[in-house]
């Protein structure tokens, strides 16, 4: 509960801030919503000398339309997102997703960048952004770069953001019409991480599933997609029976960690469980 | 009787009353005095550096590099204690020869869990002193830990302490039980975990102490101010006279606070060493590790029966894991299983054996319950296993065997004599809130179906013996304290009273409850009453809150402390009104003569004539205050009926509580929105242990369940909308009250259970180890369908694969919890 000691900067530009980044080096790192950081600097599993607060740049926030995609400021926070009527309108699957990370607290204080930066693999959201081919918008001292959602996440905790990087926005493709989504969250208590989370997109044309994008919370070390159950759904027909099918395939070619919540065979099969919830409700059946 | 007299009592009936809680605003604000809120001149912080390790001998530990880091005052090692600090007291030796190992506040040579306190630091600030912590070096040498108790008890166990695993062997037998199970038609065996639990109050831990002039101020998160500084002068050889104890507002303890803490000692020994305050203030992970934990035990019972479901005998035989040390109370608390395994059942012969078992973990003491909601599961699981055997409804199987309403009082088997109550009404009252036949009617047609949400409904018709407790009782049972309670009112000269109480409340609402009882004994107004007490100078005596005991017992000594300003009042009435104290007429707040109503004279006015004192009586002395001590005759015996509706989705293992009502009978009620409140917590707990908690140690002997994210505690979004009634029979004390603090948690952790294997005893599923996980309940339903024979080996072998990675996820010793029939 008492955290090591750390210096603190908040500026008020993006420019400032990869400047304290570049300075501040290996031991600096950036905070947000500090929902996962201070948790981990409490635990004194992280021991930065530096925090840059990115709570004070503006320009870090909110969501905006730019047309065939919505852009949403990487601070813009959880509860924001639950409340946007843009993500409602295009985005869904955010929305609702989001309103399942842990409690109102800390949805207003939490941020959409500050969740994905962190890159872990229980939370709800990287799968999501994942299963909505999201692009993440990262500035450093050398520019903007765009890296897709599929490239983010690296390892356990472990982002492909350079430390003098900071996550500045995210990119998601509205969603056309036809598509349905459901995300499917399993945890022990409504507080808790989920055990298993499976972020499903269904677009139906006539009576069967013309595309399924499926994307996998805590079934690895960092969130996948269910490649497989993805290729048996499209095409399937919009029953349950042919979804039920297509989920058994969820758990193929993941490597879901075991612990206290879950085994790692319990968590594949929770995984086709829902996976085949979360095809039948996305494509409304 | 006058108008005047009929709006006096009108004004003052406050027993039953749903009142506000006169402290909630304070306490919910946080606005008040917590320990970790006070601030004294010149105060250091305290910092523990613990013990790694389960088991190892200390070989050296260097605290010089600490003492030169920035902000640090001083940094000891338990040698730097070692002629001081004494032992941390057991005050519950339940058999004569029972081990009672010494328990340094610091440990010098061996540690004997994880989070034993090796060393600490004294700083400027609480940071400083979390920093230095790292230049502290300290050598161990590893020995062998001690995780499980059923491999403890064996011969070739390496050893907790050098006299070996066993503290203690407790029996107890009554009747025959040869006979009893000679021939018995039906005989039933059934082995059962109760896992260990972590008392996860609101407000951590915290500890304060300064000295000035000789005398020593402790201010501490405690349930126990008196019992703790009787404790402190024997550890600490410190005179009593000398020490004051003040328990501030306390956010919560379910037995976690009723204990003598290291932590408490040593603020003590350093506050003598520096002359100068201290504060220690636990984190959560530090709080989990080293707060005493409850529970843990394996249960083997028996029970013979005849055919129509009555009990012909009960054996009970438990392993009671003590952790590494005796606390407080440790051994005790599986002891009052003795008495409560018979729970509300007749029968012929009943045994009970405990033994209790040195780890290497964390002490366990008492938890919300301590004892009953053990014995509690264990025979109320019972009787659903011998209802499912003998295909009846498990109320037939209940009512076949129950102490029925007109044969109160009943002496029970175990040697309890319960007063009164009415298990037949409470548990009429249950089903016909509950719907119960309706709800079979769903089941039925969910089975039938094949429905994978299937339907569980549990029973629970517990009762529990709480308001600890007649000193002499107490005596028998060779506890070291009594079990009396004491209370103080003073008469202020405005009229308005102050209550002394020795109960200190850390949440219960006391302030609220007490200020009730006075106004209708005195007559006086609810908002002149304040309440007074958790200070050892404020408040000397008192036996403190625990076991469901503080209306029972304290509120009796209330009563009785009423009485006596009553009666002082009489003669100062008498005198004030020129008449014989024999022709007054007492309704509450007002003496009159009898004959003549409209002569008389309030309490408030006889108040302030004792303190002007110009006109007393001869002889009579100026003050109408009073003192009482009450030691009760009795436990008191609260019951009801518990009903939880458990939907359970095969599919996944989640476990949902559709609906759950309780029907309580805790005699008479003072404040019922208290009543509901502390009935709705304790289910919580209850439920808590039934699907969510458990402490987890792994391998080494390292609690892997150290913060909340693994230790899962459920919120209201995870729990049910309760129903929640009572009936009524009245205690056989004066205020006809029993206790309700702990009642929730002893009866709805079997009722859960016992829905959870209702749903899936069709399946061929008999128990579910606690917490019922979804991974539990599934694993329950895979193994019961006989999972075909590669599904299994492949089951096995990602088993086998996580625990060699240190990932077990079935806990401690599972695979022997599924329950075999006989």
């Amino acid at each position: 509960v008492i955290p090591a000691k750390f210096d603190y900067v908040r500026p008020g530009s993006v420019d400032e801030a990869i400047r304290a980044l570049a300075d501040g080096g290996d031991d600096a790192k950036v905070i947000a919503g500090g929902q996962s950081l201070l948790p981990l600097l409490r635990l004194r599993l992280a021991y930065p000398e530096l925090l840059v607060d990115v709570g004070g740049i503006d320009e870090l926030r909110g969501v905006r339309d730019s047309g065939d995609a919505l852009i949403i400021g990487a601070r813009t926070t959880h509860y924001q997102l639950v409340h946007d009527p843009l993500v409602a309108e295009h985005a869904g699957l955010l929305a609702q997703a989001t309103s399942t990370v842990a409690d109102p607290a800390i949805r207003h204080r939490g941020t959409l960048g500050g969740a994905l930066a962190h890159g872990d693999p229980a939370g709800d959201l990287p799968a999501v952004i994942l299963a909505l081919d999201s692009t993440l918008i990262a500035r450093g001292p050398n520019g903007e770069r765009q890296i897709a959602a599929a490239d983010f996440f690296v390892d356990y905790l472990t982002s492909a953001l350079e430390p003098d990087e900071i996550l500045t926005a995210i990119r998601i493709p509205k969603l056309g019409p036809g598509w349905g989504y459901r995300y499917e969250k399993f945890h022990r208590t409504a507080q808790s991480w989920a055990t298993v989370g499976v972020a499903a997109l269904v677009r139906r044309s006539n009576g069967s599933v013309a595309e399924a994008r499926i994307g996998l919370t805590n079934m690895g070390t960092v969130p996948v997609r269910a490649t497989a159950a993805e290729q048996a759904a499209s095409g399937a027909e919009a029953s349950r029976a042919a979804l039920n099918e297509a989920a058994a395939r969820a758990d193929e070619g993941t490597e879901p960690p075991g612990d206290l919540h879950g085994a790692p065979d319990y968590r594949r099969h929770l995984a086709r469980v829902l996976t085949g919830r979360a095809l039948a409700a996305a494509a409304g059946v | 009787m006058t108008a005047q007299t009929d709006e006096a009592q009108a004004a003052t009936v406050e027993f039953g009353r749903a009142r506000l809680r006169k402290e909630d605003e304070r306490l919910i604000t946080g606005q008040t005095n917590w320990t970790d809120n006070i601030q004294l001149p010149g105060m250091l912080h305290i910092a523990f550096l613990r013990s790694p390790y389960a088991h190892a001998r200390i070989t050296s530990v260097d605290v010089s590099a600490a003492r030169t880091e920035p902000g640090v005052i001083a940094a000891y090692a338990g040698a730097d204690f070692a002629a001081e600090q004494g032992s941390l007291p057991c005050a519950w030796p339940v058999t004569p020869d029972i081990v009672i190992p010494a328990h340094p506040p610091m440990a010098t040579e061996e540690v004997r869990y994880v989070g034993e306190a090796v060393a600490c630091v004294v700083a400027r600030d609480r940071y400083a002193a979390a920093d230095a912590l790292a230049a502290i070096e300290v050598d161990y040498e590893e020995l062998p830990p001690v995780l499980d108790m059923r491999q403890a008890i064996q011969p070739d166990s390496p050893k907790v302490h050098e006299t070996g695993n066993e503290s203690f062997d407790f029996v107890f037998a009554n009747g025959d039980m040869d006979a009893a199970f000679r021939d018995a038609p039906v005989v039933i065996e059934r082995y059962y975990r109760q896992q260990r639990l972590i008392p996860a109050a609101m407000e951590p831990r915290a500890v304060v102490c300064s000295c000035v002039g000789g005398e020593f101020t402790l201010w501490s998160a405690t349930q126990i101010p008196h019992v703790l500084r009787v404790m402190l002068a024997l550890v600490t050889g410190i005179p009593e006279q000398n020490i004051r104890v003040i328990a501030p507002d306390v956010g919560g303890g379910f037995g976690s606070k009723l204990q003598v803490t290291a932590e408490e000692v040593l603020a003590m020994l350093i506050t003598r060493k520096l002359g100068r305050p201290v504060k220690w203030t636990e984190s959560r992970s530090e709080g989990n590790m080293t707060v005493h934990h409850g529970r843990d035990q394996w249960q083997t019972l028996r029970m013979a029966a005849d055919r129509d479901g009555r009990i012909r005998g009960f054996e009970v035989d438990l392993l009671a894991d003590m952790g590494a040390y005796l606390m407080l109370v440790t051994p005790g608390v599986p002891i009052l299983g003795a008495l409560m395994f018979p729970a509300i059942y007749k029968m012929d012969a009943y045994s009970f054996r405990c033994r209790g078992i040195f780890t290497t973990k964390m002490p366990t003491d008492a938890y919300r319950g301590a004892g009953r909601p053990e014995a509690t599961f264990g025979v109320e699981r019972m009787m659903d296993e011998l209802a499912a055997e003998l295909g009846l409804d498990p109320f037939e199987v209940r009512e076949r065997n129950w102490i029925k309403h007109e044969e109160f009082p009943f002496t029970t088997i175990a040697n309890l004599t319960y007063d009164s109550g009415n298990y037949e009404a409470a548990t009429a009252k249950a089903k016909e809130l509950f719907g119960y036949d309706e709800l079979r009617k769903e089941q039925e047609l969910r089975r039938a179906s094949g429905d994978p949400v299937q339907l569980g409904i549990g029973v629970s018709t517990f009762t529990e013996m709480c308001g600890l407790a007649p000193s002499r009782v107490l005596g028998a049972f060779a506890y070291g304290a009594g079990g009396w309670e004491h209370a103080s009112i003073r008469m202020l000269p405005t009229g308005k009273v102050e209550v002394v109480t020795g109960s200190s409340a850390h949440g219960q609402g006391h302030e609220t409850a007490w200020s009730q009882i006075v106004a209708d004994q005195l007559g006086v107004p609810f908002e002149d009453i304040r309440v007074l007490h958790g200070d050892t100078q404020i408040s000397p005596k008192g036996m403190d809150t625990y076991g469901s005991r503080s209306l029972a017992v304290g509120g009796m000594a209330l009563v009785s402390a009423c009485d006596k300003v009553v009666e002082k009042s009489k003669v100062i009435a008498a005198g004030l009104l020129e008449a014989s104290a024999d022709d007054l007429e007492w309704t509450p707040g007002r003496f009159s003569v009898r004959g003549d109503p409209d002569k008389g004279v309030t309490i408030a006015e006889i108040a302030l004539a004792t303190f002007a004192a110009h006109n007393l009586p001869d002889g009579v002395e100026p003050s109408i205050d009073a003192d009482a001590t009450y030691d009760p005759d009795n436990f008191s015996f609260p019951h009801g009926t518990h009903l939880c509706a458990t939907e359970v989705d095969t599919e996944t293992g989640f476990v949902k509580i559709r609906s759950y009502v309780a029907v309580d009978d805790i005699g008479t009620v003072v404040n019922p929105m208290i009543v509901d409140g502390q009935v709705h917590g304790g289910l919580a707990q209850g439920i808590a242990q039934a699907l969510y908690e458990e402490a987890v140690y792994d391998d080494a002997g390292n609690l892997i369940t150290a913060t909340l994210a693994d230790y899962l505690i459920p919120s209201a979004s995870d729990l049910p909308s309760y129903v929640t009634d009572r009936t009524e029979s009245r205690a056989a004390n004066r205020l006809g009250v029993k206790g309700v603090g702990e009642a929730g948690t002893i009866a709805s952790t079997p009722a859960v259970v016992n829905a959870i294997v209702d749903a899936l005893r069709p399946l061929g599923i008999a128990d579910v180890a606690m917490p019922c996980t979804p991974e539990r309940v599934w694993r329950a339903i895979q193994d019961a369908r006989g999972a075909d024979q590669a599904s299994a080996a492949e089951q096995h072998a990602a088993r086998q694969s996580d625990q060699t990675q240190g990932n077990s996820p079935q806990g401690v010793g599972t695979p022997d919890q599924t329950g075999g029939a006989a």
